[in-house]
């Protein structure tokens, strides 16, 4: 019995080495081929084998050098993702706590309703949007970028989940010491809501970094472009850039990654309480 | 006004207080009053931002819609709807939900159930690394795989084909793999998050259960079934509803290997076609038609889903 439970642990080990090679082999394939002459890339793919000698910082030299509309992207995909990391948060914590703590009437029909529109895909609304967003003159301003994401109801699904759990009597208690209602979540019920705050500072974090669609619609000018747009415009056949494509797309990782490692600790917990529920 | 402690610690309900001190925002203190304030964002934002499109979305679809000329045209955009292209989108968007949902919600099971068990070391590892593809965003994640499955013979899928013994292949123009490229894809993607959904619902299994289990002689097999998974039940349900849901979404798979056109319409998806339509071609009261459609297809899914696995019959809480 133990002997097989050894042989057992070698496989499912092995197993796992094999599936994180796998997960892992693009990204490393990536930052690796943004070390090589990058005309050749997109002609003849990423190969496994390569000269070691051929491996420069040409790429990188060019993309600090050279590429201003590169690091223009990155300014208003940095710009845009934080605006809408804070408001969407702050937005989206007021309501789902709102509908966990609160007793008021139509409280179930706005829960119900979030979790329709989490049902209703947003590209269905892209067409009259768009022309919304013509109407009210936003067409390539952060703003109409911004707007869709501010009140993200997924989000205000798990903080729901989340301030579910809270104690109730702390309300009841600080009302007695006279905070006022919004005292009341500010002070003392947002801080205790902290965990559920990180896991959804990544994920509406890394929704805003990588929405491709809805920017791509709404922004014109190569100045305004978010990373991917801009880098999206780089992905064609007959482009000489794919300097700053390879190399820019490395880069593009770096923000991500940072607000992954700073919040990840949370990010199970946080997780946990929406979906367990849900 | 409002935070003056002395007054308001005599005051028992918000109601008193209103009269006591007449200020002008003072009502909105009251406790029935504060939540409607809180959740004023979200009632603003689905009135402008959803409610609004969605009935204009649905008189659209009945409409021809130029610049400075909309006119009621009946029910003509939905006739025009039923040709061979939407047919294939609807067909390739199908087939592409299908096959996500089944590998994005088998595996990360497996994988998780793996990475809660004792048999994994450096669980922390594995669980990072499968992650990681989820931070790419998909245009880089895009730029990558068109890397790894170029044409040429050098390129790396192409290898591993000819390390094999078998033909190079033009990976971006058949219609098998074109669907292969997009399927692994998001799978190379969302794999991670899945995982992690997984783990964070094994968090909740109680650890006495395996126990009482082992006691009764079960195998891992019969523990998998009877105790592990219906605590999964409720995730499940969440993973394969957004799965399905991001499947009929299926656009950018599509866009970062043949930006809007493929050869055939070979990647062409749903929300592709109502790209093409209603924003290249402009004409956006047959992709609101579109739109329209596809929505009741969503619907009609997620219902019978959620209806198959029970969805419906709480009764916790």
């Amino acid at each position: 019995m133990k002997k097989n439970n050894k042989a057992l642990k070698w496989i499912v080990n092995l197993c796992f080495v094999f599936i994180s090679f796998i997960a892992l082999f693009p990204v490393f394939g990536l930052i690796v081929s943004s070390f090589r002459p990058s005309s050749d890339l997109m002609r003849s793919g990423m190969s496994l084998t390569f000269k070691f000698s051929e491996l420069s910082l040409d790429n990188y030299l060019f993309i600090f050098t050279q590429a201003d509309s590169y690091w223009q992207w990155y300014i208003n995909s940095l710009i845009i993702s934080s605006l809408i990391i804070v408001l969407s948060l702050f937005f989206s914590s007021m309501v789902g706590y709102a509908l966990a703590l609160y007793d008021f009437k139509g409280k179930n029909f706005v829960f119900t309703l979030v979790l329709f529109i989490i049902m209703v895909p947003f590209e269905i609304l892209m067409l009259p949007l768009y022309k919304l967003m013509i109407s009210f003159q936003l067409i390539d301003t952060y703003l109409a970028v911004m707007l869709p994401l501010i009140v993200a109801p997924i989000a205000v699904f798990f903080f729901r989940q989340y301030a579910l759990g809270l104690p109730k009597e702390l309300m009841d208690a600080a009302r007695i010491d006279g905070t006022t209602e919004y005292g009341i979540f500010f002070k003392i019920m947002m801080p205790l809501m902290l965990p559920s705050f990180a896991a959804m500072a990544i994920l509406q974090g890394l929704n805003s970094w990588n929405n491709f669609l809805w920017p791509l619609l709404v922004l014109r000018s190569d100045s305004m472009f978010t990373l991917p747009v801009g880098l999206a415009t780089l992905l064609t056949p007959y482009g000489n850039n794919y300097d700053v494509l390879i190399a820019g797309s490395v880069m593009t990782i770096i923000p991500i990654v940072i607000l992954f490692i700073y919040f990840q600790r949370f990010f199970i917990s946080g997780l946990a309480v929406g979906g367990v529920k849900g | 006004m409002v935070n003056d402690p002395i007054t308001n610690k005599i005051e028992e309900s918000s109601k008193e207080r209103v009269y006591r001190k007449p200020g002008k925002l003072a009502f909105l203190n009251s406790k029935k009053v504060a939540p409607y304030v809180f959740i004023s964002p979200f009632i603003l934002s689905f009135l402008i931002l959803t409610l609004y499109p969605a009935i204009q979305a649905f008189i659209m679809s009945f409409q021809r819609v130029l610049p400075g000329n909309v006119e009621f045209i009946g029910l003509s955009n939905y006739e025009r709807v039923f040709n061979p292209t939407f047919y294939l989108a609807l067909k390739n968007t199908t087939v592409y939900v299908i096959l996500t949902v089944i590998i994005l919600v088998v595996i990360p099971i497996l994988l998780a159930v793996f990475l809660d068990s004792k048999l994994v070391r450096f669980k922390t590892i594995f669980r990072a690394s499968l992650f990681i593809p989820s931070l790419t965003s998909i245009i880089v994640a895009g730029t990558i795989f068109r890397m790894m499955f170029g044409e040429s013979d050098s390129a790396v899928a192409n290898q591993v084909v000819g390390f094999f013994g078998l033909e190079a292949v033009d990976w971006r123009y058949n219609s098998w793999s074109a669907m292969f490229l997009m399927v692994t894809l998001a799978s190379w993607r969302w794999m991670g998050v899945n995982v992690l959904y997984f783990l964070a619902a094994l968090q909740s299994v109680p650890k006495e259960l395996y126990e009482s289990a082992d006691i009764d002689g079960a195998n891992i097999f019969k523990k998998f079934r009877y105790v592990t998974l219906p605590f999964l039940k409720p995730i499940t349900i969440f993973v394969v509803t957004i799965s399905i849901i991001n499947g009929f979404r299926m656009f950018e798979e599509s866009f970062v290997f043949w930006e809007t056109s493929s050869p055939g319409n070979i990647g062409l998806s749903v929300i592709g076609y109502i790209y093409q339509e209603g924003i290249q071609q402009n004409d956006m009261g047959f992709g609101a038609a579109i739109g329209i459609i596809l929505m009741l297809i969503i619907f009609a899914v997620s219902f019978i889903q959620l209806i198959l696995t029970g969805a419906f019959k709480r009764s916790d809480e």
